[in-house]
């Protein structure tokens, strides 16, 4: 444990200005999916495009904002991390949707 | 008051279940005393259960998984005698709904709380002591992690006398899992059993990735790591990206059955087929969990019995990576009758074969390194030999398997049963007993007995072979997993002697159990004074056995792979030589935290289960209050003077002087 001087190298620990815009932009994000779900006046495909538009982009500013993601903290660790992350999400996701589009299409559930 | 819970609820009607509970008792209330006689508890509970000592919470995993290890083959015996003895219409002594319990139990005990602990277990032992560190990266965590990891066993066992387990199969599969199809406190005790455990598996993810990753010794560059530490890294990651997966899949599974959503029901635009796709993306990736920390074990072990380099680092470590990437684009191959067509079925076919080459080099890799070595015949490496022949036996029925069409035909079947016990038997089990054998007198100063280990191999390994060739065989009659009973009385032969494997397999275990007893006995006798029994090669050999809490005294400078081993090769060779001058060494403090808060998820999860809602707040509320008292408690760490750690080498280098 000596030697471990605890990320002093690491991410910066933000200011005061960039919580606000982290936590208004969460909110208004949110207010919109929530939004047009409720509303309801949308149609299902203008739906699930926002919310998930808006899910992303919620947990960009999440991790950009309130995690302090970067490019230099950890001598590029974490953004090397999180691509790995994303990479790995686009897998899964993509090949959920794919599997489960085919079988929708095969059992002729639609 | 208590919800669903009543005296009914503990199955007085159950022979087998009373007996077993009985002695489950006995035994327990014999440890108690004899602690009790002992005077142990302040000892146990101050350097045991409070330590945050990355090498005590590794014998402490892998002391849980060896208990459950014969709670699971009990579960197996179980099955195998029942199967020998349903034929031809007999319904043998286990009714439908026992049996079904058993071979979740069985799966869900050997899969969490028996392979899991193990690889986690050797992991915390080993990993920091690698990379040359005092510590892992979050101790506290790492405590919290063990203790919430001991939860989910707890309440899996609870499950044998209160109440009962799911009749699921190990995944729990829905529709079947839902409340209309399993009304009964089954799969909640499964549910909360691993999403308890799996927040203790996921956040000791994250503490060894970050402990790799931060805390290397000086000079250990990453590609000087040990494989060990290569292959743990790599499974760390896939911790930390799949068992959110398997979180949030059991999280809508209790939203279904504990407020009546529709996420995995068969109405209301649910889909069921999204639950067994959802619970695959995490399940495929966790089985690599698994061999890789067990592929990292027979690296250093082949290296250091064979007394050369590993052939081909570069090579394992990139294999290990690959393996890492491709574990998560192979899922679709456990459910390719389920429905996708024929694209999707190619590609993750395709995929699947490809994930074969990688773990193809690693065997070549263990073959070349052994090649022209002087390969010492010691119980790890016999290990290791039985694992190579076995695995690839092993990998080749994968193989087979994702092919499509062959896979149309064997899905479901006892071929499915065979090949994944040729895996993980003859890769993980043989892995972490090669690694048990090699680590152990690292962790405790004294080495195992020998006898008592080849006899334990040799009993596994023909006991494996005896247990599941005869599974293939009798795929290809039709016989499928999971039988209670069957009509054909001409399977009861190969039944029979697969019956007969198991019980090989037990001598096996019995055989570990004795080596144990016998090694402690004899445990003057197998001392080793020197903290490098096998001549290895690695920096967990370079201190004495079992280490200073510290670890090192002084931090290791790391100039190579095998940077041990060039230490020794260097003119005068590496010596254990008394430093002149010591430093205070900054060590974090022992904690009753992390027990006390799993102690409220006990509470919460038993809560949970039987929808007792004052306790559930109690354990929830308790939880939180522990957790508050943790952040903000400042006295968390300490120094261990200069003088202290220059007694405790004084004191090493007086047993050193005494051997030589």
């Amino acid at each position: 444990m000596s030697d471990i001087h605890t990320s002093h190298d690491g991410a910066s620990h933000g200011s005061y200005k960039s919580y606000i815009i982290g936590l208004v932009l969460s909110i208004v994000l949110t207010l919109i999916s929530f939004g047009v779900v409720m509303t309801g006046s949308f149609g299902i495909p203008t739906m699930m495009i926002t919310v998930v538009v808006t899910a992303i982009i919620q947990v960009l500013v999440q991790l950009v904002l309130f995690m302090h993601l970067n490019t230099k903290s950890e001598g590029g660790w974490n953004v090397l991390s999180f691509v790995f992350t994303a990479g790995i999400l686009v897998l899964i996701i993509g090949g959920s949707l794919w599997i489960m589009h085919n079988i929708h299409i095969n059992m002729m559930l639609g | 008051m208590f919800g669903k819970l009543s005296l009914d609820s503990i199955p007085f009607h159950e022979p087998i279940i009373m007996v077993t509970v009985a002695a489950i008792a006995l035994g327990g209330a014999i440890v108690v005393g004899l602690i009790t006689y002992y005077r142990k508890w302040a000892y146990l509970w101050t350097d045991w259960v409070t330590s945050i000592d990355h090498k005590k919470i590794g014998v402490m995993y892998f002391l849980v998984a060896l208990v459950m290890l014969v709670r699971g083959f009990a579960d197996a015996i179980m099955m195998r005698t029942q199967q020998a003895l349903a034929a031809g219409g007999a319904e043998g002594y286990l009714p439908p709904h026992h049996f079904d319990q058993i071979f979740t139990a069985h799966g869900v005990i050997m899969i969490f709380f028996v392979a899991m602990p193990m690889v986690i277990g050797l992991m915390n032992l080993v990993v920091p002591l690698q990379i040359g560190a005092r510590d892992v990266a979050f101790p506290f965590m790492n405590n919290l992690s063990f203790w919430l990891f001991a939860v989910g066993m707890i309440l899996v066992n609870l499950s044998l006398f209160i109440g009962e387990f799911a009749k699921t199969g190990w995944l729990a599969y829905a529709p079947l899992s839902e409340l209309r199809y399993s009304p009964d406190v089954g799969v909640d005790y499964w549910i909360w059993a691993l999403q308890l455990s799996g927040i203790g598996t996921t956040l000791t993810g994250i503490n060894f990735f970050v402990t790799i990753l931060k805390m290397r010794t000086k000079g250990m560059t990453l590609f000087r790591m040990p494989i060990f530490t290569w292959t743990a890294f790599c499974t760390n990651v896939l911790i930390i990206l799949s068992f959110p997966i398997l979180t949030v899949t059991i999280a809508l599974l209790t939203l279904d059955r504990y407020l009546g959503m529709h996420f995995f029901t068969n109405d209301m635009g649910g889909s069921q087929m999204m639950y067994v796709n959802l619970i695959w993306a995490w399940g495929h990736p966790e089985v690599y969990i698994l061999i890789l920390p067990a592929f990292g074990v027979f690296s250093e072990v082949i290296a250091t019995f064979t007394k050369k380099r590993l052939f081909g680092y570069k090579t394992m470590v990139w294999a290990t990576a690959a393996i890492t990437v491709l574990s998560f684009i192979v899922w679709l191959h456990h459910f390719f009758t389920m429905g996708a067509g024929a694209n999707v079925n190619a590609f993750f076919g395709i995929m699947t074969m490809i994930i074969a080459i990688p773990t193809g080099v690693k065997i070549f890799n263990w073959l070349f390194t052994m090649y022209r070595g002087r390969i010492q015949f010691t119980t790890p490496v016999l290990w290791t030999i039985g694992f190579i022949i076995t695995f690839t036996l092993g990998g080749m029925t994968g193989v087979m398997l994702a092919v499509p069409g062959a896979n149309f035909v064997l899905h479901n079947s006892l071929f499915v049963i065979a090949h994944f016990h040729n895996v993980i038997i003859g890769g993980v089990v043989f892995g972490m007993m090669a690694g048990f054998t090699y680590w152990f007198p690292k962790a405790f100063g004294f080495t195992l007995s020998e006898k008592w280990g080849k006899r334990s191999f040799w009993c596994w390994l023909i006991g494996f072979y005896v247990a599941f060739m005869p599974l293939y065989a009798l795929s290809f009659f039709g016989a499928m997993r999971r039988m209670q009973s069957y009509e054909q009385s001409e399977w009861q032969p190969l039944m029979i002697v697969a019956w007969f494997g198991a019980v090989i397999i037990a001598c096996g275990i019995a055989c570990i159990v004795i080596q144990l007893v016998v090694s402690i006995r004899d445990r003057d006798k197998n001392r080793d004074l020197t903290g490098d029994p096998w001549d290895a090669r690695t920096l967990e050999w370079s201190t004495s056995s079992p280490p200073p809490n510290y670890n090192f005294a002084y931090l290791p400078d790391v100039a190579s792979i095998d940077s041990y081993w060039e230490m020794k090769q260097q003119p005068g060779g590496f010596k254990r030589e008394l430093a002149t001058k010591f430093e205070d060494i900054h060590m974090p403090k022992n904690t009753a935290e992390g027990p006390i808060m799993s102690l409220f998820a006990l509470f919460f999860g038993f809560a949970l289960i039987w929808h007792i809602w004052w306790l559930v707040g109690l354990g929830a509320i308790g939880m939180f209050v522990t957790f508050m008292f943790r952040i903000f408690n400042n006295d968390t760490d300490y120094h261990v003077s200069a003088a202290e750690v220059e007694k405790t080498e004084r004191e090493y280098h007086k047993r050193l002087e005494m051997q030589a």
